[in-house]
């Protein structure tokens, strides 16, 4: 229990914990101020702007298809008669059904649709902190001898390592749950301000309550990823230089080169498409080189969807195999 | 019958107290101690074979046979070839050997912090590092050079190691106080000079008050005043019962504060012993001779030359330097009328006998490297 203390006063003494949390807490606050004055509430003096936009556009488009229509009879037998359709009368005014006033209403944020992308923002950029505090944590102790200190006064190494694995990971728990609680609120609020929070039934916030949850688990395994190949690294440069390295390799270069060889499903081997599924419960991804035919809908794409038990094996995987090799590791270095 | 039994009869039971006087390549090392590892080691740790435990008492560090072998793709290194070494209680004891000779590497292998090939340690009594967890509350270590995470102050520094191992925080302001960090302990450490993190290394060793403190060159980076103030804290720690193991390559130090010297040379134990008996049984062979004034130096020379001696004239002097028995010298100039007015041994000093042993003196025209010791290639003899 000490040790735990001991581990979680360090962590949060850091000036590199403090900084990277402060600036994840201002990236938070610019998303949610953009969102605030990018929406604005919506009601039947919305509604009547939206309609008389929509009326004045189809004015302007109708008169502007008129005056095409006299260019194109005065082309006929003209060099420019080629710039417009042999029959003139194709070019018809247009039809009310196509001025839906909705699409003229303003931006408006309502809870129920939105808030998913906002809570995989949230999660997202906690994930991105924990995997490189997480990867600092444990790097700088390495690298500054802090390691070696500790260990001469504890010397068990897999206790202090676990530890000090364990303290980042609860630590970003509560973080993760706190801010998720306050990100939920301030959203909340901005929906009630600058947009609807209706058809928010009990089954809605569960949902989101779920997401957030996986959200968590997102945090977590980054955290753990990142504190696990800095440690088998010894140095915070090693995770970063993996993460670099696997996104160019991985992200970049081999979906080049699986594009290159027209393998099926390209984005199904690139990390994003694992993200979303894991957030959203399910990605689809589609083959657009194929074609599924079918006599009613014709030749469609061929589709693979990921889903989120199929996420979770591989984020379970990952922590799996990056924190046993560095416990492994711990256990059996010299440490000079 | 062992030449032990002839020439020093034991005790009546023989102690596992090393050798007052002597290198690994003198035998009687083993004979009066009737310890030899062999014997010492033979039925588990920390029991002598046929010989009561009383005298497991006094030693706080014992290591038998130590191996380490580093193996990487240039090949594979022996940094400690069956190395021994004993600390008695209350001692300070110095532990010195060339560089790459394996000092840190048994430290750190002694702290758990390396596993070794072979061989044993027990940190008072217990045998580690099976049993460090238990012992590491009672060892306070620096290893190396002192290293600390910059962006800390000496003061949270030393509180997180106290938090982690269970020590008041009270403690942490009596240590700094006696490093004399007391004005400075709220400073980041990444400000503080090599002496100050070298402080505050002995500061974080002495915050669990140990009984067995292990310091690594701890006057490194010290101005003077600052070693002269190490040196005492040494001393004071050691008469209130701390045995302080202490390895550095300021011999002089080491020849005015400890009380037994081990010295390590390519992973091997070569010499040791209380300082003076290392130094005694290492002495120069040297016999500083000065004769009644007025008497004819150049003709007692002549003398001593022709009868085999290597004489070497200083102004109101001369030395003899191969005089394994002086009474030879008396003898020779006795028998022409000529008498001496001194006939001194030349004794050696710490840091000869350390280079003689370890084949680490310097040799005109030649450039030493690191390895190169007296049990790889004899340089320097």
């Amino acid at each position: 229990m000490s040790l735990y203390k001991a581990e979680t006063r360090r962590l949060f003494k850091r000036r590199f914990t403090k900084l990277f949390l402060l600036g994840a807490v201002a990236v938070l606050a610019a998303v949610a101020i953009g969102i605030f004055f990018s929406n604005q509430k919506v009601g039947p003096e919305q509604i009547a702007a939206a309609k008389a936009d929509a009326q004045a556009q189809l004015e302007r488009d109708a008169q502007q298809t008129e005056k095409d229509k006299a260019s194109c009879e005065a082309a006929k037998g003209t060099p420019q008669a080629g710039n417009w359709p042999p029959d003139c009368e194709q070019l018809t005014p247009p039809s009310q059904e196509n001025y839906n006033y909705e699409w003229y209403m303003p931006p408006t944020f309502i809870l129920r649709e939105s808030f998913p992308d906002m809570a995989t923002t949230l999660a997202a950029l906690l994930a991105l902190a924990a995997f490189i505090i997480g990867a600092s944590f444990v790097g700088a102790e390495w690298s500054s001898g802090g390691m070696m200190n500790l260990l001469l006064w504890r010397p068990q190494r897999l206790k202090v390592l676990g530890t000090k694995l364990l303290t980042l990971l609860l630590s970003f728990t509560v973080i993760t749950v706190v801010a998720s609680a306050i990100w939920t609120g301030v959203f909340y609020l901005i929906a009630e301000a600058r947009g609807s929070t209706d058809s928010m039934t009990s089954g809605v916030w569960q949902s989101f309550a779920i997401m957030e949850l996986r959200g968590l688990a997102l945090v977590l395994v980054a955290g753990a990823v990142g504190f696990g190949l800095a440690s088998l690294g010894r140095h915070t440069a090693m995770a970063l230089g993996v993460t670099i390295g696997a996104v160019i390799v991985f992200q970049f270069g081999l979906g080049v080169v699986l594009e290159l060889a027209k393998v099926k499903f390209v984005q199904a081997y690139l990390i994003p498409a694992w993200i979303t599924a894991w957030m959203n419960k399910e990605v689809t991804i589609q083959d657009y080189n194929s074609c599924d035919f079918s006599s009613v809908n014709g030749c469609q794409p061929a589709e693979l969807t990921l889903t989120w038990p199929m996420a979770a094996a591989l984020l379970g995987g990952v922590f799996v195999v990056v924190t046993t090799a560095a416990m492994w590791t711990m256990r059996s270095r010299d440490i000079t | 019958m062992p030449p032990s039994a002839v020439h020093v009869p034991h005790p009546p039971y023989p102690t596992n107290v090393p050798a007052r006087t002597t290198s690994e390549g003198n035998h009687h090392s083993e004979w009066i101690c009737g310890c030899g590892r062999s014997l010492e080691w033979r039925k588990g740790f920390g029991i002598l074979t046929g010989v009561p435990k009383v005298s497991r008492v006094t030693a706080v560090l014992e290591i038998a046979g130590l191996q380490k072998t580093y193996r990487s793709r240039k090949g594979t290194r022996k940094a400690l070839d069956g190395f021994d070494m004993v600390v008695e209680a209350g001692q300070v004891h110095g532990f010195l050997g060339p560089n790459g000779s394996g000092k840190t590497t048994t430290l750190r292998t002694l702290l758990g912090l390396i596993k070794p090939n072979g061989g044993r340690m027990a940190i008072l009594g217990k045998e580690v590092p099976r049993h460090l967890p238990e012992t590491a509350g009672l060892v306070g270590a620096i290893v190396e050079s002192p290293q600390f995470f910059g962006n800390f102050s000496a003061q949270d520094t030393l509180s997180l190691l106290a938090d982690a191992g269970n020590v008041k925080r009270q403690r942490v302001t009596e240590v700094l106080e006696l490093v004399g960090l007391r004005d400075r302990g709220k400073d980041r450490v990444k400000t503080y000079s090599l002496g100050m993190k070298q402080r505050l290394a002995v500061a974080s060793a002495l915050l669990k008050q140990p009984k067995l403190l292990i310091l690594d060159e701890p006057a490194n980076g010290l101005d003077p005043g600052g070693i002269r103030e190490m040196r005492s804290l040494m001393r004071n720690l050691a008469e209130s019962g701390m045995t302080v193991v202490l390895s550095s390559h300021i011999l002089g130090e080491i020849q005015l504060i400890c009380d037994e010297v081990t010295i390590i040379s390519a992973g091997r134990r070569v010499a040791y012993g209380s300082v003076s008996s290392v130094l005694a049984g290492h002495g120069s062979g040297k016999t500083k001779v000065r004769l009644e004034p007025g008497v004819d130096m150049r003709a007692a020379v002549e003398m001593l030359r022709a009868n085999g001696a290597q004489v070497t004239v200083e102004v109101d002097h001369f030395t003899v330097g191969n005089a394994g028995n002086p009474a030879q010298i008396t003898r020779i100039l006795a028998e022409r009328q000529i008498y001496v007015s001194e006939l001194t041994p030349v004794s050696a000093d710490l840091e000869s006998v350390f280079l003689e042993l370890t084949g680490t003196a310097p040799v005109e025209g030649q450039n030493r490297q690191v390895d190169q010791t007296a049990s790889v290639g004899g340089w320097g003899q």
